[in-house]
């Protein structure tokens, strides 16, 4: 029986992991056709990510003369990470083989270190606009961070871990409980799920406008594969976001602890949840415009505020 | 008379619009412009014309490097045959003014050998860039003038060759390898400035003391190319250094920008390719941190010879290709040229072509600024404006498809009139769609001013005070942004706006929100004006009096207030009544250098929305 649950748990773990791969784009894909229909436009179709990335593999990479190692081996690194960043998030069970790893601020440190690498890579070539998009992404991403650790810190004092199964199994199968405290920190993690996606109002994914870019102007250099690996990697990093955020603040209907029947509903679940939240940052965008960019601290200060103030309820209301 | 001065006398030109045409001696251009600034006039256009007789060997290049280094204290030898009308009959230059009285066009000979001009750029400072370009198009140049770079030559042909001169032949010039000495062009130009006007360019050469070891007089502005040459040696294939090692001749396409030093000033150059697909243009910033310090504007990448190809072209054919220097535009750049030729032949269209070609010319731009807000919305991320301005524009587009052939009205007007009629009962299709457009953006203009996302980006951004408009001569739409109330629908009123009291939209802060508010008042009276001239068309079967052949010697100018600005086309032709020289002017001239000024301060990020606030054009200007 043991034995079972382990090769079933693995082979659970090996599925969550193809699947998370495979469903990125389609997540981008939906985020991009909700967007369309919200502006009057008929789209370009669900299917779009993976023909894009079928073209960019089909074709010849070119690199600046003076690109180094570093600035080829990003896009694997991070491509690489923002699997595992994906992979590790319980979303479907919550006792899955990998899920030890599953450490809040593991997480953190994965997402940092693809943005470490790909803001060296950016500037490793040396145009002006690498630097500029490094700069940037910087910017966003050094008030981000913090205020991502204080969204966890705020479920790791309810749940007593840092481990995201704990949390999950918290507040997934105990008895429903409203946190005032999680109801701010979910405010903030929206927030800087907008920042650290590149998502309106932040940085705008749709524009051609290389003054403007953070996240574009960054990886204006790489073309074909290098290319593919960085878009794939992106959709792979909003995809763990949205996990992050369903494992957070909505877990409600994720497969417990040895309960393999209820993987079809989970899987089902998130399904479900995952539309939603797609269709609500699609609906978002839509409203909002992007803001200066020396606004941008003002709306990461504030997020940060928040899941501060998510962190103070929780120690006077001890809820 | 606009205005007075002993020496001019200024001689009613017929047309549609006031103007004027008077001759001027080079020593009277100063006092002239001074007098029309302190009016508050402005400059319009400069161009030159060539009016060398042909074939008589008179066409020694005066700019040629060796012939004025040669030249320094004697006159170049005349060459045989070439008699004195070549030297009275040179180059010629045209400066079109305007003041509230009206258009004030000087043409002021040029020596065939020397042919300088005063600098008219410390009054009006507009005329730096058509300055260059005059030099770089006919070899006319301005003395006194520092600002000798190249602005639409780039390294396509020779220096020392000059696609305007009646003698250029087209085909050896336009390869692009370098010769020795070709770049030598530059610095003997300021020799020729010299040559003429001892006394103040001693003033210039004694601050750009001469220091070249090859012996060649080292002005400001090859100092310059040096050292952008030094800097930036960028090898190209089949480019050669020539035996004498001569840095000029090595980078062809050498253009130094003024440099901004400072502790964390770095340059951020931008363009001509760019992400997306638009017009190209070079960009270079000099920004500390996000924020502008500097920002220099370079064009010339769409020159594509339109000014050189009017001359070959039948008075019908140049119709055709005054509607092509900027598609936005083609229709206010065929009235104007419909209106510069029927001025030379005294002709009047049929009234119902007048008011077709001014309801053209509302739905030009009525179709331009609807797309220039949703592309406003777009640069602020909001792109649900986008979209919907732009169904808007696409429904005005599919109608003027349908009931005019044409999606954006290209060749629709002809000299002498229209050449597309209005069905009666195509009128109504016209009146829904104007409730339409009314209707909606009535409603997203709404969405717009209370989008506080949208406010906070518009507000504030690209400020160009009026005091600064004034001064740097900003025309147009973006000229009335910041209070600069100049439209010629107003101010001039041809046929038929004599008869709709079209209402000025001006604002007076200035920023991107300013220009955005008078582009929906436009529109908005443009659209009124649509309905004004639907009730009142008048009925005919009478569209065009056809014009095949212009006089001879003749000279006539049209101005339109086309959606951007005024619109200027000014026809010369011969003595058989050939085009000889064609000048289209856009306002994109008066206003790019006015965008360097609005970025200042501004943060970087934040230039693509001032930008498209102007939304100038590169093909108009370039020519």
């Amino acid at each position: 029986m043991e034995n079972t649950n382990l090769t079933l748990g693995i082979l659970l773990q090996l599925c969550q992991l193809l699947l998370v791969v495979l469903m990125a784009p389609l997540l981008m894909g939906w985020v991009n056709q909700c967007r369309a229909w919200l502006q009057n436009r008929s789209g370009p179709g669900l299917l779009q990510p993976y023909c894009t990335l079928r073209k960019l593999f089909h074709k010849d990479a070119v690199l600046a003369h003076d690109a180094s190692p570093l600035f080829r081996m990003t896009p694997y690194i991070v491509f690489g990470c923002m699997w595992l960043a994906a992979a590790i998030i319980p979303i479907i069970a919550v006792d899955l083989p990998f899920s030890p790893a599953a450490d809040v601020i593991a997480l953190v440190g994965i997402f940092a270190l693809a943005r470490v690498f790909i803001a060296l890579a950016a500037m490793d070539i040396g145009t002006a606009f690498g630097t500029l998009g490094a700069r940037r992404e910087m910017l966003v991403s050094f008030l981000a961070e913090p205020a991502l650790l204080m969204v966890f810190f705020t479920s790791s004092l309810i749940s007593h871990s840092t481990q995201l199964p704990h949390i999950v199994e918290t507040f997934a199968h105990h008895e429903f409980v409203l946190y005032p405290s999680l109801a701010f920190a979910s405010v903030a993690f929206v927030m800087i799920l907008l920042a650290e996606n590149a998502r309106i109002p932040v940085d705008n994914p749709s524009t051609h406008l290389e003054l403007t870019m953070i996240h574009e102007a960054m990886i204006l250099e790489y073309s074909a594969r290098h290319l593919a690996l960085v878009e794939w990697a992106s959709s792979l990093k909003l995809l763990a976001y949205i996990s992050i955020g369903i494992a957070l603040f909505l877990p409600q209907g994720i497969a417990g602890v040895g309960n393999w029947n209820a993987l079809p509903l989970a899987v089902a679940a998130l399904l479900l949840k995952l539309v939603a939240a797609g269709a609500g940052l699609a609906l978002l965008e839509a409203l909002i415009a992007k803001m200066r960019i020396f606004r941008v601290p003002e709306f990461l200060g504030t997020a940060f505020l928040l899941a501060v103030l998510g962190l103070l309820i929780h120690f006077l209301l001890g809820a | 008379m606009p205005i007075t001065h002993p020496n001019l006398r200024l001689t009613r030109l017929d047309g549609a619009i006031p103007a004027w045409l008077g001759e001027i001696k080079p020593g009277d251009l100063l006092p002239i412009c001074q007098n029309v600034s302190g009016g508050g006039g402005r400059l319009l256009a400069l161009w030159g014309s060539d009016a060398r007789e042909q074939g008589r060997g008179c066409d020694t290049l005066p700019a040629e490097p060796a012939d004025c280094g040669s030249s320094r204290i004697a006159p170049p030898p005349a060459p045989e045959g070439c008699a004195p009308p070549c030297r009275g009959r040179g180059f010629a230059l045209h400066v079109a003014l305007v003041n509230e009285a009206g258009l004030i066009c000087l043409s002021m000979a040029l020596d065939a050998v020397q042919p300088v001009y005063p600098d008219i750029s410390r009054i009006f400072p507009a005329a730096s860039r058509m300055q260059r370009a005059a030099y770089d198009m006919l070899g006319i140049y301005a003395q006194e003038n520092h600002d000798h770079r190249k602005w639409v030559r780039h390294a396509a042909w020779h220096g020392g060759s000059f696609p305007l001169r009646k003698d250029f032949e087209t085909s050896p010039h336009l390869n692009p390898l370098p010769q020795a000495g070709e770049e030598a062009t530059v610095p003997s130009l300021l020799e020729g400035g010299k040559q003429s006007e001892g006394a103040l360019l001693t003033d210039a050469q004694s601050r750009d003391p001469l220091s070249n070891s090859l012996g060649e007089t080292t002005s400001h502005s090859t100092r310059l190319q040096e050292t952008a040459a030094k800097s930036l040696v960028i090898p190209q294939a089949g480019e050669r250094t020539n035996e004498k090692g001569n840095l000029e001749s090595l980078e062809p396409d050498a253009y130094p920008f003024v440099q901004v030093e400072g502790q964390g000033v770095h340059e951020i150059p931008v363009g001509p390719v760019h992400a997306g697909t638009i017009e190209p243009g070079h960009f270079r910033f000099s920004v500390v941190g996000e924020k502008v310090l500097r920002l220099e504007e370079r064009f010339g990448y769409t020159h594509k010879g339109i000014e050189k190809r009017f001359e070959s072209l039948t008075l019908q054919q140049g119709a055709k290709l005054a509607g092509r220097v900027s598609g936005d535009s083609t229709v206010a750049y065929a009235w104007a040229y419909a209106m510069a030729a029927e001025s030379i032949a005294a002709v009047t269209p049929p009234d119902r072509a007048l008011w077709l070609r001014a309801l053209f010319l509302e739905r030009e731009r009525i179709a331009n600024h609807l797309g220039d807000l949703g592309y406003l919305g777009n640069d602020v991320a909001l792109s649900f404006g986008f979209a919907q301005f732009w169904i808007l524009k696409e429904q005005l587009m599919r109608n003027n498809a349908v009931l005019f052939g044409h999606r954006y009205l290209m060749d629709q007007i002809i000299p002498g009139g229209v050449a597309v009629d209005l069905a009666e009962s195509d009128m109504q299709t016209l009146r829904d769609e104007c409730a339409m457009l009314e209707r909606e953006a009535r409603l997203l203009r709404g969405i717009y001013e209370e989008h506080a996302g949208v406010q906070d980006r518009f507000i504030g951004a690209g400020r160009v005070e009026p005091k600064l408009a004034a001064q740097l001569g900003l025309c147009g739409l973006a000229g009335r942004a910041s209070a600069q109330a100049w439209d010629a629908r107003v101010q001039f009123p041809c046929a038929p706006y004599d008869k709709l009291d079209v209402q000025m939209a001006t604002y007076r802060n200035g920023d991107v929100a300013a220009r955005v508010i008078v582009r929906f008042d436009e529109l908005f009276e443009s659209l009124r004006l649509q309905r004004e001239i639907l009730a009142n068309l008048i009925h005919g079967d009478d569209l065009a009096r056809p014009i095949e052949k212009l006089p001879g010697n003749g000279f006539g100018i049209g101005m339109v207030e086309g959606w951007r600005g005024e619109v200027l086309v000014a026809i010369h032709t011969d003595a058989q009544g050939n085009l000889t020289r064609v000048h289209p002017h856009d306002p994109s001239w008066q206003n790019w250098p006015v965008l360097e000024h609005a970025v200042l301060g501004n943060i970087v990020p934040d230039f693509p929305l001032i930008n498209k606030s102007f939304n100038l054009s590169y093909s108009g200007q370039d020519l």
